[in-house]
């Protein structure tokens, strides 16, 4: 039976990691600081964290927390685990940005700012911390919809070899960050039940 | 196993698939030169926007104004399902889009009169359902360069599970400021045509496109989708990986039941950039295929991006119906290291096999199977 083994909740102002609050103190006022203020908590070391944009920053972050409380081996190349990302706003926070900088009188396009305008880039970037070597893939919806999510989770199943799907909703738009992550085994008789309802549960905590 | 039961391209090369494939085939291109949003020489393959709406307002009589990406999704769409004779405003028939930027030209016009909603792609799709009046939410998949092979994965599996009785697929991506300045900042644009695999290949061209597939379930006759995997190299977000890993990954899934002496050809994704075009080189040898002959038809259309996945798929998919292999247009001089047959002239092939690959940022890779049956 499908079970969510460890999940992640991300927000403007709380970060619970598998039901429980994580007390981490903000020096940052609401806003992307607060993200690097949870990197720093966590003490994750992992420099390529600066170069992302807000979107990536979140996604990743999340997905630290649920593979840190999984204990995932992060070192060994793994083609068993598929990461399915989803959301709302695609990656218009960092296309707004990138957007800025080719206005007539003012055009310094940056391919660093650039990659960031296509959302799958935050499963590429999970990917590459965990060696992850399944499948990515992200889809756009207009709002959170946890049917959906269990049904592309589903689809990441069918592929050869996946047990493991961390599937996500990963918004982030105009400085409000929206995050749920969570990892579905295939075959697991711990967990919380991959069900709409636990979803959704979850999800408004 | 799915299978194609129509389908459309709207490009600089036509607005049918029928015209497209004969303007391959006379090996014509829509790649002309033009300039980036600074003035510097760049080659675009540009949908003429006159004739977009002309074709639009005749085909799908608009009650509103629309977005060029809008029209040329909608055209092709439109065309597609009519072809295929299914109701689409079926509550059995989904709908999935295939984008990346979708209205992205909307950010450089903050007083345009389209609304806040219009940017966002998942209104893109609710438009295009909401044509046909189909009731169910639409799918937006956004997976960069292989968004339009994700697609048809996500059309297989809708399908494979009874989800629906029919999936309509359409891509669609244009050559906005925004994507050629990008593309630009990372030096990655040939200002001539591209030239893929070749030895003189500088980068891409920006390619303007829609396309649509409409799938059914299979029934042994015909063309099928068959299997479809994507695997990511978890390398590197920008730039491919030197082992070709996860196109290797999901070669090796895709052709598990079948061999590479039963494979017609392979449709690359050939962008024509040093890097990807090397990548895939590597990947292609280590499953087996350096022999399997290959084209890329990125100097045809340019890389159209979200709708890459399905327009090539299309034309490739009426190369195995007609049984031949296309050439490589653009390759003259071998110009990846290692064994990889580049096709050079139109063959024939009386193999019922052939794979689309696609590989993009992110470290996205993918493949896909299909099968000419008897």
């Amino acid at each position: 039976m499908k079970k969510i083994t460890a999940y992640c909740r991300l927000t403007d102002d709380l970060v619970i990691l598998n039901g429980k609050p994580c007390e981490i103190s903000f020096p940052s006022e609401p806003g992307p600081g607060r993200l690097t203020d949870i990197y720093r908590h966590l003490e994750v070391g992992y420099p390529k964290f600066f170069k992302m944009d807000n979107l990536s920053k979140a996604g990743f972050l999340a997905s630290e927390m649920v593979l840190r409380s999984l204990q995932y081996d992060m070192e060994t190349p793994d083609e068993s685990t598929s990461i399915v990302f989803c959301n709302r706003s695609s990656s218009l926070d960092t296309d707004k940005r990138f957007q800025e900088t080719i206005s007539r009188d003012n055009y310094f396009p940056s391919p660093a700012v650039f990659v960031y305008t296509l959302p799958n880039i935050v499963t590429g970037e999970v990917a590459i911390r965990n060696k992850i070597m399944g499948e990515t893939s992200f889809f756009i919806l207009e709002s959170f919809d946890a049917e959906k999510m269990i049904i592309f989770t589903d689809w990441a199943f069918s592929s050869a070899g996946i047990c493991r799907v961390l599937c996500g909703w990963t918004e982030y738009l105009d400085g409000h960050c929206n995050v749920l992550v969570m990892m579905v085994e295939k075959e697991s008789d711990k967990g919380v039940d991959f069900n709409k309802q636990k979803i959704n549960n979850i999800y408004r905590t | 196993m799915i299978k194609p039961l129509a389908y459309n391209i709207v490009s600089p090369l036509g607005f049918t698939a029928t015209d497209n494939y004969a303007a391959v085939r006379r090996g014509e291109s829509g790649v002309v030169p033009c300039q980036d949003p600074v003035g510097i020489p760049i080659a675009v393959s540009r949908l003429d926007r006159s004739k977009l709406l002309k074709a639009f307002e005749k085909k799908c009589k608009p009650s509103q104004k629309h977005t060029a990406p809008e029209q040329a999704m909608l055209l092709s769409a439109s065309l597609a399902v009519q072809e295929a004779g299914i109701d689409a405003s079926s509550a059995r028939t989904g709908f999935v889009l295939s984008s990346t930027k979708g209205n992205i030209e909307l950010l450089g016009i903050p007083e345009n009169d389209f609304g806040r909603e219009r940017i966002h792609l998942w209104h893109n799709a609710a438009l295009l359902s909401g044509f046909f009046n189909n009731p169910n939410i639409p799918l937006t998949v956004t997976n960069a360069c292989i968004s339009g092979a994700a697609a048809q994965i996500a059309a297989f599996n809708m399908l494979e599970k009874g989800l629906y009785d029919h999936v309509v697929v359409t891509g669609v991506d244009m050559a906005s400021d925004f994507i050629v300045a990008g593309f630009q900042s990372f030096k990655s644009l040939d200002p001539e045509r591209c030239r893929p695999f070749d030895a003189r290949r500088k980068g891409l061209n920006i390619g303007e496109a829609a396309a649509t597939l409409v799938f059914g379930k299979a029934d042994g006759k015909g063309i099928s989708l068959i299997q479809g995997n994507v695997r990511n190299d978890a390398n590197h977000i920008s730039g491919p990986s030197r082992t070709g890993e996860g196109l290797y990954r999901a070669l090796c899934h895709t052709l598990q039941d079948v061999p590479p002496r039963d494979i017609g050809f392979i449709s690359a994704h050939g962008t024509a950039t040093p890097f990807n075009d090397q990548m895939e080189a590597i990947a292609f040898a280590r499953a087996g295929l350096d022999h399997t002959p290959v084209f890329s038809l990125k100097a045809h259309f340019g890389h159209t991006m979200g709708a890459a996945g399905i327009l090539e798929s299309i034309i490739s998919i009426m190369a195995l119906e007609e049984g031949v292999v296309l050439p490589s247009m653009g390759y003259k001089e071998h110009g990846v290291e290692g064994e990889l047959n580049v096709s050079t002239v139109t063959a024939h092939t009386d193999k019922r096999f052939m794979v689309k690959t696609l590989s993009g940022f992110g470290g996205c890779n993918a493949a896909l199977l299909y099968q000419k049956h008897s």
